[in-house]
């Protein structure tokens, strides 16, 4: 492993609202702190159902338009196979150590990462402070956003 | 394979400075490789998760995670980057005398 170079912050910013949207970046984010890495999260668009307090329980995984699933669309589109999909996908995880999406917002906060709603987002869909998850430390601005990310890498998911 | 030396004993360890041989490491040496990881005391609540660390890779042949550890250790995650702030999982088994955990959570 090359010791020249080494990142010492990241932002990851999350758009998606889907289950393979949300995971990679709690998983980059957990992943960096682990490392040492100064790490913040910042949800945007649909990304926002992670930390919004009615939703972070219910992020499904697409089963339509997913070719990564294999499955053919009309199937993905029938009544309850994205929640069945979706547990045999949760299960597969919990026996990787993977957390539940609430848990592991929870473990992220604990690890001294920074969580952060977009402002734009959450006056499009009308939410408030109120609605989103106590994990959360600010609802910001775009600009605010570059300001907490300057000096390190900006992954976008 | 390089070597390190901890309380006046050659120990082998891999590039990046972890055991490869945990039957090497005694209590002792566990002082100076915390200052190396910029830890200057540990203390009785470091010590825990240090002995917790040795007991999970005795058990499991590899170091527990920090989920794992902040739910079973008796430290919470947030204390464990307060004790452990360049990473709890990786410098505590730095410290133990343990290879580094594997793992992407």
């Amino acid at each position: 492993m090359a010791a020249t170079a080494t990142i010492e912050k990241v932002s990851i910013i999350v758009s998606k609202g889907s289950l393979e949207g949300i995971y990679p970046a709690l998983i980059m984010a957990n992943g960096a702190r682990a490392e040492g890495i100064e790490a913040d999260l910042f949800f945007t668009f649909f990304g926002l159902d992670a930390i919004t307090k009615k939703r972070w329980e219910h992020i499904k995984l697409a089963t339509v338009g997913n070719p990564g699933l294999h499955l053919p669309t009309l199937l993905g589109g029938l009544p309850g196979v994205p929640d069945l999909v979706t547990r045999y996908m949760e299960r597969k995880m919990e026996t990787l150590d993977i957390p539940p999406i609430p848990e592991f917002i929870e473990m992220i906060a604990d690890t001294g990462a920074g969580i952060y709603a977009c402002k734009a987002s959450v006056d499009l869909f009308e939410l408030d402070k109120d609605d989103l998850v106590e994990q959360v430390q600010g609802i910001i601005t775009v600009g605010e956003f570059y300001e907490h990310a300057a000096g390190g890498q900006i992954i976008y998911t | 394979m390089p070597t390190a030396t901890y309380a006046d004993t050659a120990v082998p360890v891999d590039d990046e400075g972890f055991f490869t041989d945990p039957g090497r490491w005694s209590e002792p040496m566990a002082e100076q490789i915390a200052h190396e990881q910029g830890i200057t005391e540990l203390t009785d609540r470091h010590w825990t998760v240090i002995r917790f660390m040795r007991e999970q890779y005795a058990a499991k042949g590899t170091g527990p995670t920090v989920r794992v550890l902040g739910k079973t250790s008796g430290v919470s995650v947030k204390e464990l980057y307060q004790l452990f702030p360049k990473g709890p999982a990786k410098t505590a088994a730095k410290i133990a005398g343990i290879p580094k955990p594997r793992g992407c959570i």
